[in-house]
């Protein structure tokens, strides 16, 4: 029997010809991640190995990304554990805010994440590096340490899902749309400890940031990670952002086995918002009531590219923010911030009547830059719409693509482009 | 930890860990000060109510979501001797296993189960025991490798001895 993509760099790095799904395994990481709320607990941890050090202070990037600018008292402490434990054991890629970025956005940016790479992280969203042919899956702050320490890491090797793409998406749909469409199809557990393994002739229709939007939301489908096959775009970022990787391109075998195979027609597509409170809950909107919001926001480690801003500012170009309606942009990293900038996108937006902020994750989580009130609604280009996830239990979110979020925030409800002549 | 007994809390489907842990109550990495905020945005008398050995009882999908390994401390140190559910994240499972809390995946137990009742269960044999319906229910058992880490208590333990 064949491999997929995701087993193949498995076996590799586990210094084996071949493994089987269900087989566990102990393979060699190239990269192991933290950020300011799982690396301090990982940190802790590694004081209790017998060996103390870092396995290769090259193969370790620490993030503070999550409650920084240090939010309160406790996240600075956080963040300081952080610092000095980088210090100490001489960490090269550890980000200070200034230089920082939201991890998955940061991360390829800097070169760090190619091909055939297996990487882990302390983070669930780490499965975003599938975008460029890596096997990255997100982990807890204790295998964090144990990779941190050993350059290693166990894994059960995952069976696979194939999502076949075909079709050209029309003008405002995005990756976003794919996937909230990909887990509204399958839910929230529909590729639960599986490979999602994205292939077909639309890859080459999806532009490098809408494949790691994608990727990075395999998890909210329960998925162990999700993985693109390297093409020449992919190739040509690598070349642009990792002049000095060298890379391994993976491709399935032919006679792979996948557990399902799905075909998604991207042309039959359209704009999709998932409704309180769990990303599954996607619909298109021929299948919604008008909704009032309160809040946009549009940014994160999904959805803060800078694809992501110019299509933002394409909408809100010559637009008002909706009155009483607060807009929240936050660029993903300082490279894309500076890159807004000279675009004139942070103007659009902020003659609109939005607000701009530094890189941080903060109200995805809930942590703070846009926290919800009571009964608030809030149509947010994020990945998680659970139960007070952006602030008070009964306040909801909407999960959207940027052009959705954009068009929402200058009519004040769920909108879609076309609404606003678009 | 060979064993465990205790009252049931039941939940539902995907418990994702922003409800077992808010992030608002991240900016902390202690154990107990994350166990006085377990599961409070989805029961708020859980903290209150839950004694040292009581065990949780989910549907599928327990502990979607967000990768912190917060949510599993916070559970462990409220004192919960168990978790079984139809089906875990995958993260949860790998968080929980690492950390020395104890997990059964059992669809049967899951379903059937009712909050309050008295549970014991056997970890060597993976058998549980509902006391007040007198059903008992064949937990999934642990391959070799994840029963040796569960043994260590916990995966540090268990490379410190490994190496």
């Amino acid at each position: 029997m064949g491999m997929t993509m995701s087993q193949k760099i498995l076996a590799k790095h586990a210094g084996l010809d071949h493994v089987e799904a269900g087989q566990l395994i102990e393979a060699d990481l190239d990269l192991v991640l933290g950020n300011d709320i799982t690396s301090p607990v990982a940190i802790k941890e590694m004081d209790k190995f017998k060996h103390a050090g870092v396995f290769d202070k090259d193969k370790i990037a620490l993030v503070p990304d999550h409650f920084v600018p240090n939010k309160d008292i406790k996240s600075a402490e956080n963040c300081r554990c952080v610092r000095e434990f980088a210090r100490r054991n001489e960490i090269t890629n550890y980000f200070e805010v200034g230089q920082m970025g939201i991890e998955h956005a940061l991360l390829p940016e800097q070169g760090l994440t190619v091909a055939g790479d297996l990487i882990i992280g302390a983070d669930s969203h780490t499965c975003t590096y599938g975008a460029l042919g890596a096997f990255s899956t997100g982990v807890g702050s204790t295998d964090m340490a144990a990779g941190m320490a050993t350059g290693k890491a166990w894994f059960k090797v995952p069976s696979a899902i194939r999502f076949n793409l075909v079709g050209k998406p029309s003008k405002w749909v995005s990756g976003k749309d794919v996937i909230l469409h990909i887990i509204g199809m399958i839910g929230v557990d529909g590729a639960l400890y599986q490979s999602m393994e994205f292939t077909g002739e639309s890859v080459k229709n999806l532009s490098m940031d809408d494949r790691f939007t994608i990727a990075n939301m395999a998890i909210e489908a329960g998925g162990k990670n999700g993985i693109f096959p390297v093409d020449e775009l992919a190739v040509s970022y690598m070349k642009e952002h990792a002049p000095s990787r060298t890379w391994e391109v993976f491709e399935a075998d032919a006679d792979a086995e996948y557990e399902k195979e799905y075909t998604i027609d991207l042309s039959a597509l359209g704009s999709t918002v998932a409704f309180p409170h769990l990303p599954e809950n996607a619909r298109t909107f021929d299948q919604m009531e008008k909704i009032q919001i309160d809040q946009v926001v549009i940014g994160s480690c999904t959805n803060g590219r800078i694809s992501d801003l110019r299509t933002a500012a394409e909408i809100l170009k010559g637009r008002h923010v909706a009155q009483g309606m607060r807009c929240i942009v936050i660029p993903a990293t300082q490279k894309i911030y500076l890159q807004a900038m000279e675009e004139g996108l942070l103007k659009t937006f902020i003659e609109a009547g939005a607000v701009v902020s530094t890189p941080t994750c903060g109200p995805c989580l809930g942590g703070y830059m846009g926290i919800l009130a009571s009964g608030e609604r809030c149509v947010s280009t994020t990945n998680r719409n659970f139960v007070g996830r952006m602030g008070a239990i009964d306040s909801e979110v909407y999960l959207a693509s940027p052009a959705v979020a954009a068009a929402s925030a200058v009519t004040g409800r769920i909108s879609q482009p076309s609404e606003i002549g678009l | 930890m060979k064993s465990a007994n205790g009252t049931v809390f039941k939940f539902g489907d995907n418990v994702d860990t922003d409800v077992i842990i808010p992030a608002r109550y991240l900016n902390t990495t202690d154990p107990a000060e994350l166990a006085s905020h377990c599961m409070e945005d989805i029961d708020r008398n859980f903290i209150k109510n839950v004694k040292s050995g009581d065990i949780i009882v989910a549907n599928k999908n327990f502990g979607c979501g967000s990768s912190r390994e917060h949510a599993p401390i916070a559970i462990k140190a409220a004192g919960v001797s168990c978790v079984i559910a139809e089906t875990f994240a995958r993260i949860f499972y790998r968080n929980s296993i690492n950390i020395g809390l104890p997990i059964v995946e059992c669809p049967e137990a899951a379903r059937q189960i009712g909050a309050g009742d008295q549970v014991s269960v056997n970890f060597d044999s993976g058998v549980i025991t509902d006391e007040t319906t007198g059903k008992t229910y064949q937990g999934q058992a642990f391959p070799p490798f994840m029963q040796k880490i569960i043994d260590c208590e916990g995966l540090i333990n268990y490379i410190n001895a490994s190496h």
